[in-house]
């Protein structure tokens, strides 16, 4: 899955009281038992996986043994990097960009609406195709010039700065819808003004005016884009890295029970990271 | 210029890492042996391509009409329930289950169901049950479903309890009421889900790859990666390009439905 969806919003509204009492009770505890036993076999049935096997009975040695598996903390500590690393850039060209549309060029909104837009368009795995495309062909054209180190350090196996840069645009949909709707709540022209006649300096107005304002705008795009890098698997595995999600799937030929463990593991994580998000909006908006 | 000053690096990095692998599909699709040509894209317009192709289209087509309604199903039964801890825990597992797919994803269904998985053991299941056009869009129902109920449970609470009830004073009965007030009012919100969902299984692919779907159902994204790989034989980089491309028209089309859609289905829910 590579499209991320908008975190759950909860609306406010109090549920409207069935009409009829008798019979859409019964429909909706069909519909309710019916999606709970989808949803939730396949979530203990992976556990029961990972606990239980005809050899040695119930033991929750797979999941000591992920900590000492080689690869495993090498390439979760890679995801996490690509992640920070991902969340700092896109958030250092989305934030002066969106404010500078706001302040003086509205004319470039549409260009902007259409930017952030497109990658949505293309689905991941023909983003990577173009990449290593590029990649391949950059290389024989920059050869012989000073930017061949520059492409080759793109493609440092310890810490692929290529993957971050197209990380970048496979979350700026998601990022530029969340920064929109977290600037829509404030007047940034008004506040702008305000701090540049009392003497403040560019930065000062950015991250003690804009920024706090913000706060839960950009900790639900850095959580969701977190959340996604993590999960990554695409584009990665094609240009041949190994970060976390590779990294199940290559041990999965030896290890089944451990390649299961590590997802009971990362869907953990994913739980964590959005219910903070939401739990987060929520405060704010009480 | 000046005034544009803080928006040039957006713009510089988009033109460089978008701009640049865009135009390397493209010029690669339309390279036959390093001179321009349509070959690629004949090429993938037949046989094996054409069927991996199809096959995509048809999944994520089934995907998406079964998702959307059983999303909507779903959505109705929470949302109409008084329990507000079952409401939010439908709406925040969901937003969970939207977001977790790929890899994890097909593990877990291949622990469940898969040739040595738990439930096929209980239930004595032959091989291989899971690794067919039906198990895989079980597989992808499973964020397909909650995707829908995030994008329709807004607009179902949308639908204000005076409709209901002027429709009922004017007589209608309970079938009327959906057939000509709640669903005409919903349709676009419906067919902008069908469409979401539609996009989303059509580009998947670490779950159809984590689970070795390629030999049982080939599907576009999976013969671009071998294509890529250079798997299949050396050479046809510029012909996994072009199923790129196809690819690209295929979602263009998808989002040029949805975009429109999504404005419309705001109008009557304010």
């Amino acid at each position: 899955m590579t499209a991320l969806a908008p975190v759950a919003p909860v609306p406010e509204t109090v549920p409207v009281a069935p009409r009829h009492r008798g019979r859409p009770r019964l429909w909706r505890a069909v519909v309710l038992a019916l999606a709970a036993l989808y949803f939730l076999v396949p979530l203990a049935a992976s556990f029961w996986y990972t606990v239980h096997n005809e050899a040695t009975g119930l033991s929750f040695a797979p999941y000591a043994e992920l900590w000492t598996a080689e690869g495993f903390l090498t390439s979760l500590l890679l995801s996490f990097g690509l992640a920070l690393a991902t969340i700092a850039l896109v958030l250092l060209l989305t934030l002066p960009a969106m404010i500078t549309v706001r302040l003086s060029a509205p004319r470039l909104r549409t260009v902007m609406e259409v930017i952030c837009t497109l990658p949505l368009v293309v689905p991941p795995i023909t983003l990577v195709a173009g990449v290593g495309k590029s990649l391949q062909a950059g290389g024989e054209v920059l050869a012989p010039t000073p930017f061949w180190a520059t492409l080759i350090a793109l493609q440092n196996q310890d810490f692929p700065l290529v993957l971050v840069f197209v990380y970048v645009i496979l979350v700026l949909p998601f990022v530029y819808r969340s920064l929109d709707a977290g600037l829509r709540t404030m007047d940034v022209r008004t506040l702008v003004e305000a701090a540049r006649n009392l003497g403040a300096s560019w930065p000062h107005v950015m991250l003690r005016v804009i920024v706090p304002n913000l706060r839960s705008a950009l900790a639900s795009a850095a959580f969701l884009t977190l959340a996604l890098v993590l999960g990554e698997y695409t584009v990665a595995s094609i240009l041949g890295y190994q970060p976390f999600a590779v990294w199940i799937v290559t041990i999965s030929g030896a290890k089944g029970q451990l390649s299961v463990a590590a997802s009971v593991l990362s869907l953990l994580l994913t739980w964590l990271l959005l219910l903070t998000i939401s739990g987060g909006s929520r405060d704010r908006s009480a | 210029m000046t005034r544009m000053l803080g928006a040039l690096p957006l713009l510089a990095f988009v033109a460089l890492a978008f701009g640049i692998p865009a135009v390397a599909m493209v010029a690669g699709a339309f390279t036959v042996e390093g001179s321009p040509g349509f070959g690629n894209l004949a090429l993938t317009m037949r046989g094996g391509y054409l069927l991996a192709l199809g096959n995509s289209v048809k999944l994520s087509a089934v995907v998406a009409v079964l998702g959307a309604v059983l999303g909507t199903f779903l959505a109705q039964a929470v949302v109409t329930s008084r329990s507000r801890a079952l409401r939010e825990a439908v709406l925040t597992a969901s937003g969970v289950l939207a977001n977790f797919g790929g890899v994890p994803l097909a593990f877990f269904w291949v622990a469940t169901l898969g040739n040595s998985g738990v439930i096929s053991h209980l239930l004595g299941l032959p091989s291989g049950t899971l690794f067919t056009f039906w198990g895989l869009a079980l597989v992808y129902l499973y964020f397909s479903v909650p995707l829908m109920v995030l994008v329709i449970a807004p607009a179902l609470d949308g639908l204000r309890p005076q409709w209901r009830e002027a429709a009922a004073n004017n007589g209608a009965t309970s079938w009327q009421y959906w057939r000509y007030v709640a669903l005409p009012v919903l349709t676009p919100g419906l067919l902008g889900g069908v469409v979401l969902l539609f996009g989303a299984a059509f580009a998947a692919y670490a779950t159809a790859s984590a689970m070795g779907a390629g030999t049982v159902l080939p599907l576009v994204t999976l013969k671009i990666a071998a294509a890529l790989s250079g798997d299949v034989q050396t050479g046809f980089e510029n012909v996994g390009l072009a199923l790129s491309l196809d690819m690209v028209l295929v979602a263009a089309l998808v989002m040029a439905v949805y975009l429109p859609l999504q404005r419309r289905s705001t109008r009557w829910l304010q």
